[in-house]
């Protein structure tokens, strides 16, 4: 692991100012950070087994059974774990094909993924195929863009979903790409695609002023950035025009991050989006450290990716 | 008065809305592997298997043969891959369209993102044409008029991707704009219908091929795009396409 780390110091000048006598008390401050663990996959498209030793590209890589392993491990180390999926779960291998997404849901819940967006491809066999499938799915869904009134998927998925862990409150709403000229209509039937920057600046309202979330994340299913159509709204786009979203979980374009994109937002803050690829190949982990805010002199915060 | 009102009513909300009792110190990001390095969980395997069993009885008997690893990637206008599998449709689907109706197939145009996965050099199996082939789309042939048949071109030229096609040849010029087009080896005549064969996603508008879908007949001919690619690899037996000059840009 030759991956390079950088440290970026936000508000530089103000937390050299604000820090002024708290250097020594500062040692003791590291031990009652709060820790929660953000981990997270997109993309997964039925991937449930490992590639195969002969496979051209991802020889003897992904495999469910071994993320298993890993996500157990990560939550044995910090119990205050959220696993999260940005969509595509659905469409790939033939598990998809022969048992229509039960497989999947049900792996997902044994692996205990808390929560879940919507992607294109989970439309693939109807938004019926997608209903008849929930019941094998103990984790929610959450879409704040997407409006069901008119289907079956009507009050089965919520805009946002909130957790408290070891006192930490977190909000964590979900945003789909398009349907028009990506999903056959017949498929998504009545679904109604609303703006996802207006929709996301009013969820970051409600989780921050009304539900007084410490966290806020995005589960998106947007893609990542479309360089020859920057006016696409994609994750980057969706960053930079929204306030208080902390974090980003992308989907959709298959884009392989190395580490987590740091972008301002339009308050000028920092907001990380992250995206693992496609199949199963990574897990994504975000460790976001929070301090009790009267111990909170200087409002800097150290990013390490 | 109001005015006044709502500036405290705004106060009181700025200062409530800072009632977070934490808030961020420190972020740590990373990405995990998922590798044969890692331990696979015994209950999930188990949990998998008899489904896994079920699902490689019917897909692992080899039905051809692969000279090359071949990509979606590996091309400009045009790539192996593509070429194959609009060549595939071409071939599979004319008998079929042939004899419902006496007439043929003038050309294939299929989506360069409708190729889910590579072919890697060695034994091919149904399997692989899941993987290529995961969605159910069947074959659909449309009647296009010489407009239509312009909008197709304009489009090809403009996307500047390498969309699957067949028994079309399409040079552009080095501006991207048409330098000449060809279907089955003779110039469009745009007074003509033709007959283009793609995928039912293709013709409810994915992908933006808006000009599939015209007001003329369209012939469904339930055939899934999937299965002919299972048919094609057991009539062919070797599978060796090449990047060729069928979509291409030159040069000066």
């Amino acid at each position: 692991m030759n991956r390079r780390k950088f440290l970026q110091q936000t508000t530089a000048a103000g937390a050299l100012v604000g820090l002024g006598g708290l250097t020594l008390s500062s040692f003791k401050h590291d031990n009652i950070l709060k820790r929660i663990t953000i981990l997270h996959t997109n993309d997964v498209h039925s991937h449930i087994d490992p590639f195969s030793a002969s496979d051209g590209r991802n020889a003897n890589k992904g495999g469910v059974a071994r993320r298993a392993t890993l996500i157990e491990s990560i939550r044995k180390e910090n119990p205050n774990t959220l696993l999260l999926d940005a969509g595509d779960i659905f469409q790939g291998t033939p598990y998809f094909n022969y048992y229509g997404g039960e497989l999947e849901f049900k792996l997902m819940s044994m692996l205990k993924y808390d929560l879940a967006t919507i992607g294109n491809h989970d439309f693939d066999n109807g938004i019926d195929g997608l209903y008849a499938q929930l019941p094998n799915a103990k984790f929610d869904f959450v879409s704040a863009n997407y409006d069901f009134k008119n289907t079956v998927l009507d009050t089965h998925v919520k805009p946002y979903k909130t957790f408290n862990k070891n006192g930490i409150k977190i909000g964590v709403f979900g945003l789909g790409i398009e349907l028009e000229g990506l999903v056959g209509k017949k498929l998504y039937k009545e679904t109604v695609y609303n703006n996802p920057i207006e929709i996301a600046q009013d969820m970051s309202r409600i989780l921050k002023e009304e539900q007084k979330c410490d966290l806020i994340i995005c589960l998106s299913h947007l893609g990542y950035y479309y360089k020859n159509n920057p006016e696409i709204v994609s994750d980057l786009v969706l960053a930079r025009q929204t306030k208080d979203i902390d974090l980003i979980i992308g989907g959709h374009t298959h884009t392989f991050l190395p580490k987590p994109t740091i972008e301002k937002n339009s308050k000028g803050e920092n907001v990380l989006v992250n995206q693992v690829g496609c199949y199963g190949l990574y897990l994504g982990q975000i460790d976001f450290y929070f301090s009790p805010n009267e111990e909170k002199k200087a409002k800097g915060t150290t990013i390490i990716v | 008065m109001k005015s006044r009102l709502i500036l405290i009513l705004t106060t009181i909300l700025f200062i409530t809305s800072c009632k977070q009792d934490h808030s961020i110190n420190k972020i740590v990001g990373k990405r995990n592997s998922i590798t044969d390095s890692l331990q696979t969980n015994k209950d999930i395997e188990a949990f998998i298997k008899p489904y896994r069993q079920s699902v490689n009885r019917d897909l692992d008997s080899v039905i051809a043969y692969s000279v090359n690893t071949i990509a979606k990637t590996d091309g400009e206008l045009n790539t192996a891959i593509g070429n194959f599998m609009a060549d595939a449709v071409l071939e599979m689907a004319n008998p079929v369209f042939n004899k419902r109706t006496t007439k043929d197939i003038d050309m294939v145009i299929l989506n360069h993102g409708g190729i889910r996965s590579i072919i890697s050099e060695g034994n091919i199996t149904s399997r692989t044409a899941y993987e290529v082939m995961p969605f159910d789309n069947s074959v659909v042939v449309t009647t296009m008029k010489g407009q239509q048949v312009k909008d197709m071109l304009d489009f090809l030229a403009t996307k500047k991707r390498a969309h699957p096609i067949s028994n079309l040849k399409l040079t552009l010029n080095n501006d991207y704009s048409i330098n000449s087009a060809l279907i089955a080896g003779v110039e469009i005549d745009y007074s003509k219908t033709y007959h283009v064969a793609t995928n039912d996603y293709l013709y409810n508008g994915g992908s933006r091929m808006h000009f599939l879908k015209t007001k003329d007949t369209l012939y469904d001919l339930d055939y899934k795009i999937r299965n002919l690619l299972i048919d094609y690899f057991k009539k062919i037996d070797t599978l060796k396409p090449t990047i060729d000059d069928r979509f291409i840009r030159l040069k000066d």
